[in-house]
């Protein structure tokens, strides 16, 4: 009797859900599905909570036109490939995967799904129905190096990096750029941490860079730990990601935003005209979009706790770089052993910026193998 | 106070009932809760539990997420029976996953699934090596294996890190830490279905996950090494009377549980990812001592114990996707389900009595 009846309510719960997810389905028919794949939860307050801005900027943007759907905490792996795979299968016509990881993956699943656009962050492989897309994080760190170099008494200033990987570097040279445009005398000391999110570390890292007398502390780390440490220290530092004000009201110079809205609302409306795009050919960077504060995909928060002076100079810089008269990598540049990197008149490619295995003048020490 | 008093015979039905009880309530107690967050708790279970069953490429998924699980928790089984507790599979796992990856890496050229032999090989010598540390140390210093192994676990995700980022880093790969791609020999091929092709993910290890499971159970059961470590668990002192050497044995199923660990590791990363990367596992030599518990450290039992976990982390995609459900609820339901067990598990041995304290 029991089990009859436990197979009855079974047969009836999985109906009703048939017939419920049917329901849904059929009230959206107009509407485009778009899926988010997240590395962890919007909770982080750094990576995943700029994008989860993002595609709430897409939802309040498009309103009842696009349906959005995301998966939080979908490690980088065989969890991946099935979890993008079940997004495709569910109907949705564009996926999103926000970290480096599901380059593979995200590849992968579009060759199985021809007619889904795919749209991986960060990565460097494409194909016909999958495209790349990323912010340049770096031209922040140029208004960082900037207001250091003015603020700075001990002429000290610390860095927190993530990974020596190739993005990472950029934003320590952009940095040392900006620091060393108006303060010849000014040294970044850079300490791994070896993780993108380890509060714990990360406040270890600060405390170690302000015993040895950095009195500005930058990061290339998604948690707010360092700049509370700074704020307990009496140091000041730059928030990461999100606007970290909140963490350290009287540290937070500014902090660069990571501002996905705009790069999604422009890749799904290309979906929805027809206009998307994933590049041609061999090229390596065709597909790409990579933008920066030009077109507000990487947003300064107000310039605080900093003389007008700095704050105008800071501005100045910003506007430079987004009306583009003020080029961040440009000749006569050095690295820090001396060696010519470029000559006068010469400027980087993006490939060079890739490319960068070698610190410039006014960072110590150098990168690990 | 409350003092538990030992039942004088356990029937044997509730034995084989109690992982049911435990399943039973943990789903009930998962209504309950997304009922509190605000879902319709009967739909919300039904996508949990039901939706990754309604196609046969999910069901695919289904066995090829188990598979791991599958395999370690056959190694545990063993040691648990033996009262030996390797909690450090993890690390095994990794181990295994370094030595498998380093005869691919070290054979870049090869197209021949031949490959495939000396890299089971290796990554169960280099399981075994990691579990052999724990079992030695307690052998000749009564060092606590929990403590060892646990922390070794440590020690290889640092290790395989390492590895990762420095010597072993493909230099093509723009400095991000991976390896480069496995040879083409080196990669465990998709098992396609006849007349279907491709099922999801499912690939060749998947059938031998279940043919070891299927092997261990027989190897407990049916032969002099099983029974030795059975009674060595059940009465150490009447295996020690039978002349049974408890060193020897301690040291077999640490071993033979860290080989299969690290198989499944060379497995995972050999299937499903192509190249060695900082993390491969997320918690495989973990959830599979929930496995293990829930298969009532019976080897056959494991396989069904192995695809009931792997239904839970399933559900846990499912329900975000179809439902918005956040995802720790996957790991509230693993917690869940080892806690009833544990609880169910005390229930049929003892009887929960209570007698006032007297002075």
């Amino acid at each position: 009797m029991k089990s009859i009846q436990f197979g009855k309510w079974l047969a009836s719960s999985l109906i009703a859900a048939v017939a419920a997810l049917g329901m849904t389905s059929q009230a959206q028919a107009e509407a485009m599905k778009v899926g988010f794949v997240y590395l962890t939860n919007p909770g982080d307050h750094g990576w995943t909570y700029a994008h989860e801005m993002g595609r709430q900027q897409v939802e309040a943007h498009f309103g009842d036109k696009v349906v959005t759907t995301y998966v939080e905490n979908v490690p980088e792996g065989p969890d991946a490939t099935r979890v993008i795979r079940e997004l495709a299968k569910q109907g949705n016509q564009m996926i999103f995967t926000t970290s480096f990881g599901y380059m593979d993956p995200t590849l992968k699943v579009s060759k199985e799904f021809p007619e889904v656009k795919f749209d991986h962050i960060t990565g460097y492989k494409r194909s016909p129905n999958m495209a790349t897309g990323n912010i340049r994080f770096y031209e922040g760190r140029y208004v960082q190096g900037v207001v250091a170099g003015l603020m700075t008494k001990s002429n000290k200033i610390g860095y927190l990096g993530a990974f020596p990987i190739p993005e990472v570097i950029q934003g320590i040279n952009a940095f040392a750029q900006g620091l060393r445009s108006v303060n010849q005398d000014a040294e970044i000391s850079v300490v791994w941490v070896n993780s993108w999110y380890d509060p714990v570390k990360e406040s270890d890292a600060a405390k170690v860079l302000i015993a040895e007398g950095a009195d500005i502390l930058a990061q290339h780390t998604d948690s707010p730990a360092m700049l509370q440490t700074a704020e307990k220290a009496g140091a000041l530092g730059f928030g990461q990601s999100s606007d970290m004000h909140e963490f350290a009201p009287n540290a937070q110079l500014f902090a660069s935003v990571n501002n996905w809205g705009p790069y999604y609302i422009n890749q799904i409306e290309k979906a929805m005209d027809g206009s998307w795009s994933t590049g041609e050919g061999p090229d390596h960077w065709a597909g790409n979009t990579w933008k920066g504060i030009g077109e507000d995909y990487l947003v300064l928060t107000e310039f605080k706790n900093m003389p007008a002076d700095v704050a105008a100079a800071a501005q100045a810089a910003r506007d430079g770089i987004a009306d583009g008269s003020l080029v961040i990598f440009k000749g006569p540049m050095k690295d820090n052993k001396g060696n010519v990197i470029l000559k006068d008149g010469e400027a980087l490619d993006d490939g060079g910026l890739w490319a960068m295995n070698y610190y410039v003048d006014g960072v110590q020490g150098q990168i690990p193998n | 106070m409350i003092y538990l008093e030992p039942r004088k015979s356990v029937p044997s039905w509730l034995r084989v009932a109690t992982p049911f009880f435990a399943i039973g309530i943990t789903i009930m107690m998962g209504g309950i809760i997304f009922a509190a967050l605000g879902y319709d708790a009967l739909k919300a279970l039904s996508v949990f539990f039901l939706s990754p069953l309604s196609r046969a490429d999910q069901i695919a998924d289904l066995f090829v997420k188990a598979t791991p699980l599958i395999i370690i928790g056959t190694g545990l089984v063993f040691c648990y029976r033996a009262n030996i507790w390797n909690i450090g599979a993890e690390g095994q796992l990794i181990l295994g996953a370094l030595g498998a990856g380093w005869v691919a890496l070290s054979y870049p050229d090869v197209t021949s699934y031949g490959l495939l032999i000396p890299m089971a090989l290796a990554a169960m010598a280099a399981g075994a090596l990691w579990a052999f540390i724990p079992a030695i140390l307690r052998v000749r210093f009564s060092t606590n294996e929990i403590l060892v192994s646990l922390m070794l676990t440590y020690v290889a995700s640092l290790l395989i890190d390492y590895l990762v980022r420095g010597p072993w880093r493909n230099p093509m790969s723009f400095g991000f830490p991976l390896t480069p791609l496995y040879p083409d020999g080196g990669l465990i091929p998709p098992l396609l279905i006849p007349g279907i092709g491709r099922l999801g993910q499912l690939h060749w290890a998947v059938p031998a996950a279940l043919v070891i499971a299927i092997i261990g159970g027989i190897l407990l059961r049916r032969t002099l090494p099983g029974f030795q470590v059975r009674l060595f668990g059940e009465a150490p002192r009447a295996a020690k009377f039978g002349g049974f050497q408890p060193d020897r044995i301690t040291i077999a199923v640490m071993l033979g549980s860290g080989a299969l660990a690290g198989l499944a590791g060379a497995i995972e990363v050999s299937a499903n990812i192509g190249q060695l990367q900082p993390n491969i596992s997320f918690g495989y030599g973990f959830t599979a001592i929930i496995v293990a518990f829930l298969a009532r450290l019976n080897p056959m039992a494991v396989i069904a114990a192995g695809l009931v976990v792997a239904l839970a982390e399933l559900g846990g995609d499912a329900a975000q996707i179809s439902l918005g459900i956040p995802k720790v609820v996957t790991g509230l339901f693993k917690g869940l389900l080892l806690f009833m067990l544990l609880a169910g598990e005390t229930w049929t041995n003892y009887h929960v009595k209570w007698r006032s304290l007297k002075a």
